[in-house]
């Protein structure tokens, strides 16, 4: 397995690290023996076949599921997360597949969902639906989305859109990780490019950005390292320079190409 | 993704009437109903229906289902059902009833059939939550029958008469401004439907409770604590049965084990006609009062029309249909396939 090992890395932490995870739902192994490493300013493609395990992986460092066993680490310290708001709280954030949105709640109230604006009336503490709308629309600005207006509902926005609200809350907070799965899936080609381009700013804003992707000219577009999950476990791991999108499908099969390994020996790339 | 349009783009079609109506039908369409239903009333009993001594018994004769409603609102936004209300009301009144002919403080009578209904509420909640039974229906379905069987033990399944001045008051008091005497159950409805709008629309948790109903998956990965937010809601609707039980016995002067049986349909029929959604997420506090007040303006009316009881069920079966069927119709027109 090709280790992601230059000299500088060797010297940071990462700011996200999953060591020895175990994942059983019952009698099913999801997990076994994964690990997984990101650092600031990275963005790291996860690729696997559906089953392999990435999902599971990236929601127990969201903190949507607890770990069988192992352990994970924030800027090197030990993390133990017993909600998503636990990981939120360290700065992990994550854009699910489904996007997790209301569809029936505000732009703003989703963005906010969980973490609403207040203001005090006296001794109770309100809802501040103008600050929220403001800030939402501020921060949507800042990342070049464009809507209709920040009052509308979620249920009422394209696939695009609404993708983009879900990455807007993700990185409303002061993320250190963004977590996407598939986010580009339902995407028209124009709206691909722009999550992409996005991925990349939030990268060179020195954020760690974890990519779950089936599309190669996603991967190779955006991507600083790619690893692979085959049946649960750690199959493949290569700085994105050092392998090909050939050799990557091949991972998501469970295979590694004899061809490139031995091109590789050979020093034929 | 969409670009930022101004008023100037906006097409012909957008600026039309009819277009630019929508989301104010949307909102306000279920009042037209009410209003359509004074019309009715005006017109039918033109010398009766607009009296004091007429409007002045609908607070008193609605108000257990207004506060039923409220309550079982706040259930329905989160996509559950309390079907226990009516049987929890009873339970309440039952034991305050009783407690009270056997000498209980008086002063307490008043939290305690609250506070029942809490006890129940939030048997609700953790057998929702905590047992993960499958649907709330179910739950409820069961506390529906135990608080039922309960209000039976408790007084032996005999109604008990009389009950101290300070129950009556707030079932059937009334409080003098000006020349005017203003019942209190129309006091307690409206200090709990303002309470309840404030909640629901500017507190973090009241917000809570839609996105639930919009997507409890969505909430739960927010950092939300659905299992306690739902149990709350549960809570909340006993307490408001427990209310309900409370301003019966006041008005009847009573507590026997019969009462609110059926009551939990008409509290679920007056949320619908209001326009909440059944599957959650959906509704205002104004639309249920508003339902609360097509029940009640068409039983007064058909009672001053001497029409059948048994027709007033028959209609009200009506409105519901007729009134979820607009909304049906509204949803259609405000993302029309045209």
């Amino acid at each position: 397995m090709t280790q992601a090992a230059s000299p500088l890395e060797a010297e940071r932490t990462p700011v996200i690290e999953a060591r020895g995870i175990y994942k059983y739902f019952g009698a099913v192994t999801a997990l076994e023996d994964v690990y997984l490493k990101l650092y600031r300013g990275e963005v790291l493609g996860v690729v696997g076949d559906n089953g392999a395990g990435k999902s599971t992986l990236m929601k127990i460092l969201a903190g949507l599921y607890p770990p069988s066993a192992g352990q994970l680490y924030v800027d090197g310290q030990p993390a133990h997360f017993t909600s998503p708001k636990d990981a939120r709280d360290r700065g992990i954030e994550m854009v699910y597949q489904d996007l997790a949105l209301a569809g029936n709640m505000r732009i703003d109230e989703n963005i906010f969902l969980g973490r609403e604006c207040v203001r005090r009336f006296g001794p109770f503490r309100l809802v501040d639906n103008a600050e929220s709308m403001r800030r939402a629309k501020e921060h949507l600005e800042k990342l070049k989305i464009e809507v209709k207006s920040v009052r509308q509902r979620v249920e009422e926005l394209s696939g695009g859109q609404r993708q983009a609200v879900a990455i807007a809350r993700a990185t409303a907070f002061d993320a250190k990780v963004v977590i996407m799965d598939e986010p580009t899936a339902a995407l028209a080609v124009k709206e691909v490019r722009k999550v992409l381009d996005l991925i990349k700013d939030l990268r060179n804003h020195g954020i760690g950005v974890i990519l779950i992707s089936h599309r190669m000219d996603d991967i190779f577009y955006v991507c600083d390292r790619v690893m692979a999950l085959f049946h649960g476990r750690n199959f493949a791991e290569a700085p994105l320079a050092e392998t090909s999108r050939n050799e990557v499908i091949g991972w998501i099969m469970g295979n590694k190409s004899p061809v490139a390994q031995a091109a590789k020996i050979l020093d034929l790339n | 993704m969409a670009t930022t349009t101004t008023d100037a783009q906006l097409t012909a079609r957008e600026r039309s009437l009819r277009v630019r109506l929508i989301p104010y039908i949307d909102r306000f369409g279920i009042l037209f109903l009410v209003l359509l239903m004074v019309l009715v009333g005006a017109v039918t009993q033109p010398d009766v229906f607009l009296t004091w001594r007429n409007l002045s018994n609908l607070p008193g004769q609605n108000a257990a289902n207004a506060v039923l409603a409220i309550g079982m609102f706040v259930v329905i936004l989160t996509a559950g059902i309390d079907l226990s209300v009516g049987s929890v009301l009873a339970l309440a009144m039952m034991t305050t009833a009783v407690l009270a002919r056997d000498g209980f403080p008086p002063a307490l009578l008043v939290p305690l059939p609250i506070l029942i209904g809490m006890g129940v509420g939030l048997v609700n909640g953790l057998g929702l939550t905590k047992m993960r039974l499958p649907h709330p229906f179910i739950v409820t379905l069961g506390t529906l029958n135990i608080a039922r069987g309960l209000a039976n033990l408790v007084s032996g399944g005999v109604p008990v008469s009389g009950l101290p001045e300070v129950v009556r008051f707030w079932g059937a008091g009334n409080i003098p401004v000006g020349s005017v005497q203003i019942p209190v159950s129309l006091l307690v409805v409206a200090a709990l439907y303002v309470g309840l709008f404030v909640f629901l629309q500017y507190t973090r948790t009241g917000r809570h409770i839609y996105a639930i109903g919009g997507n409890p998956q969505a909430a739960r990965v927010s950092g939300i604590n659905v299992d306690r937010t739902l149990t709350l809601a549960y809570v909340l609707c006993g307490a408001m049965a427990g209310l309900a039980g409370l301003l019966v016995a006041g008005r009847t002067n009573s507590g026997f084990p019969n009462a609110g049986i059926g009551a939990e349909l008409d509290a679920i029929s007056a949320v619908i006609i209001g326009g909440a959604s059944f599957f959650g997420g959906r509704g205002t506090v104004l639309g249920v009062l508003a339902g609360v007040l097509v029940i009640g303006l068409l039983r007064n009316i058909l009672n001053l029309n001497n029409v059948q009881v048994f027709w007033q069920q028959v209609l009200i079966g009506v409105v519901i249909i007729f009134a979820v069927f607009l909304d049906v119709l509204r949803r259609r027109a405000g993302s029309a396939n045209e």
